[in-house]
């Protein structure tokens, strides 16, 4: 309770003397439509949004302490649950050579993989901005950072917990039943308020870069329960896990591993991730970078895992043209190797002048199987177009 | 499945060295002697340039392409001078504004490949990324990455060429013939001035031995600097770089805009947990 005092207090004492503050952000305007009808009642077809993320910094005693602020706010013209805001930061940072402490709402990434991101587990997924999860919202932490030459040793406890983010009976990429996030249900009887910890050490050794980390808590995913309303209830059991992440870089081949072990209310099961990434430098003496991928996901629980990755194959592209608009373009595949059903991806972007950015987003979907979970989404194949003015 | 690849690439590098050695015999003695005369020249390069421990500075680069449209960023970078190694940098953009906060840490090396990593601030993201490519384009820029990196002494060898006058200055001519088999040349020439040891031009070669780039040093300033021996010394920078591609009819100039050396930066400014901090 002392320290919001003592950042108000900092902050203030700060504002008479030589303070910094800088603001940037975006500005962004998305149209995404879909290529076949829905295939459930009240969803449309087509969705425009807007969406604005600026951020505030302040910094103070040598840029030792600063105050970062990034709210975000998503009006989509659609689906009433895609319109949404979050505050993806409201931290103080207070920053030594070898260690650091940050309190307040934070983003966290671990891992290494493309395909899924299954070690993270710090922030929750806010799973209707994007399809492949890589949007979070901000989590409440204090977070220590010790910094040494055998390693970094990062210290999070997270009080509060954030629920998933599901799209509404108007919207797209859903489960038949809607997910109705108002009636989320714990195992934990201090529910959004139990208290979780998580700790980890990563370090980078020559070309080994290594990452070792446990979680106690709140599980991010929820299992989703049939009601009487033909809802899903969101249940957020309790959970334990150990993770690692590991990437070897050798010249053109980075060689990726994730893999965790989890103890849930039920069952306790391991997944992983594991592949390589080969750059092909200056492809055929051009400027262009081109990237082959290949991973492959795989989940204990094989059929009953929620997740379309239990034994599954991703085949990537990623070309960079190298060019002073920066563009990319990364067209995928994740083919499950035990029933029929895969997921496409086509994922491009270039820079327009100094300010404007184009994000073009394709992806599609195919299932045979009931029980899969990317049957739901076998009709919601779909091209997104962002246009965001930076500033 | 790394391994057979990994030694076999090895393997066809001392392949390479072994075939310029058997080449050796047939240089004259006044070859060796134009080999050993650079070797001298670029040792007391480096030997001038040693001892600067720190730098910080702030950078405009600015891009033309063939139909002289041009587009600018900013970004400043900091370096750390490793003794007995390649140096470390890290470079923060600051435009264009997308990848603002994007920040770039390498960590290059003598005898080994570089190691760099980069943060993505949009995903909170840090991620090591392939060292095989020095020699793309460095942010779109007629640079190549190893264009940027630390210069020394092991990563060449040298052949004394002749003496020009550039501009006012006369100069030693060396080539320099990259040992690293992932660089992107077959052989730079370098023109250093008898003077000062400062590089005034480097001619680049691409791996089909054809003319590639021009690169130009100018506005040269002095740095007194106190080193950690305690003694002063003079450290040149130079203020504009100018490279020209021949082949696509592009370039690029760097201009700095402000150098600062020991600035109290250490080793630990260069973790890459720090990259997430950089501003």
């Amino acid at each position: 309770m002392k320290t919001p005092f003592f950042i108000a207090l900092a902050l203030s004492s700060q504002v008479a003397s030589s303070y910094a503050m800088e603001i940037q952000g975006s500005i962004g305007v998305e149209q995404r439509s879909f290529v076949s009808s829905a295939q459930y009642p009240n969803q449309g077809d087509h969705q425009t949004s807007l969406t604005f993320e600026p951020e505030f910094y302040w910094s103070w005693n040598d840029e030792q302490d600063a105050f970062i602020f990034t709210p975000f706010a998503r009006l989509d013209s659609l689906d009433s649950e895609r319109s949404h805001w979050d505050i993806q930061q409201a931290k103080w940072v207070h920053l030594q050579d070898s260690w650091e402490f940050e309190l307040g709402i934070g983003i966290v990434y671990w891992g290494v993989t493309e395909s899924q991101h299954l070690v993270d587990v710090i922030n929750q997924t806010d799973q209707v901005e994007t399809v492949n999860g890589d949007r979070k919202l901000g989590q409440p932490m204090a977070h220590f950072s010790l910094i040494q030459d055998w390693g970094v040793i990062d210290a999070f406890i997270l009080p509060g917990f954030r629920e998933r983010t599901f799209a509404g009976k108007k919207g797209r990429l859903r489960t038949p039943w809607v997910v109705d996030t108002d009636e989320a249900s714990y195992q934990s009887s201090a529910k959004q308020k139990h208290v979780d910890w998580a700790l980890r050490w990563s370090h980078s050794l020559d070309e080994w870069d290594i990452g070792i980390a446990t979680f106690k808590g709140t599980d991010r995913t929820p299992i989703l329960l049939p009601t009487a309303n033909a809802t899903l209830q969101p249940y957020y059991q309790q959970m334990w896990q150990v993770s690692t992440d590991v990437q070897a870089t050798f010249n053109e081949w980075l060689w990726k591993l994730e893999a965790l072990h989890k103890e849930e209310q039920d069952q306790s099961y391991r997944a992983l991730v594991a592949g390589f990434e080969y750059t092909l430098v200056g492809l055929a003496q051009t400027r262009y970078d081109l990237g082959l991928l290949l991973e492959y996901n795989w989940d204990q629980r094989r059929l009953n895992a929620p997740t379309p990755y239990q034994n599954d194959l991703f085949i990537g592209s990623r070309l960079a043209f190298n060019d002073e608009d920066g563009s990319t373009l990364l067209i995928g595949l994740a083919r499950d190797l035990e029933q029929m059903s895969y997921s496409g991806r086509l994922q491009g972007s270039t820079r327009f002048g100094q300010h404007w950015r184009l994000n073009i987003d394709a992806w599609l979907f195919h299932s045979n199987v009931a029980t899969d979970p990317l049957y739901a989404l076998r009709k919601d194949d779909h091209i997104s177009i962002e246009l965001a003015y930076y500033f | 499945m790394k391994q057979p690849i990994t030694t076999l690439l090895y393997g066809a590098a001392l392949l390479g060295f072994s075939t310029m050695t058997l080449a050796d015999p047939g240089i004259s003695p006044t070859a060796s002697d134009d080999e050993a005369r650079g070797l001298t020249i670029m040792q007391e390069r480096k030997a001038r340039d040693t001892g600067w421990q720190n730098s910080e500075a702030s950078l405009e680069m600015q891009l033309t392409n063939a139909q002289g449209q041009t587009s600018s960023r900013e970004l400043r970078m900091k370096n750390l001078e490793v003794a007995g190694d390649g140096d470390k940098s890290l470079s923060i953009f600051d435009t264009p504004l997308d990848v603002k906060g994007t920040a770039f840490l390498s960590f290059s090396h003598v005898n080994s490949a570089d190691d760099q990593w980069l943060y993505l601030p949009a995903l909170k993201r840090i991620k090591r990324i392939s060292s095989r490519n020095k020699s793309g384009p460095f942010m779109g820029s007629e640079f190549a990455y190893e264009d940027l990196s630390s210069f020394e002494v092991p990563k060449y060898n040298y052949r004394y060429l002749k003496e020009e006058e550039i501009a006012g200055h006369k100069t030693w001519v060396i080539e320099n013939i990259p040992n690293d088999e992932y660089s992107g040349y077959s052989k730079l020439v370098s023109w250093i001035d008898q003077q000062e040891y400062r590089v005034l031009k480097t001619q680049y070669y691409d791996r089909k031995s054809a003319l590639l780039k021009t690169l130009v040093f100018s506005d040269y300033q002095a740095y007194q600097v106190a080193t950690s021996a305690g003694e002063n010394k003079t450290f040149w920078r130079a203020n504009k770089l100018t490279v020209d591609n021949h082949q696509t009819g592009k370039s690029t100039q760097l201009i700095f805009k402000e150098y600062r050396f020991n600035t109290g930066l250490t080793d630990a400014d260069f973790n890459q947990s720090k990259l997430k901090r950089a501003r």
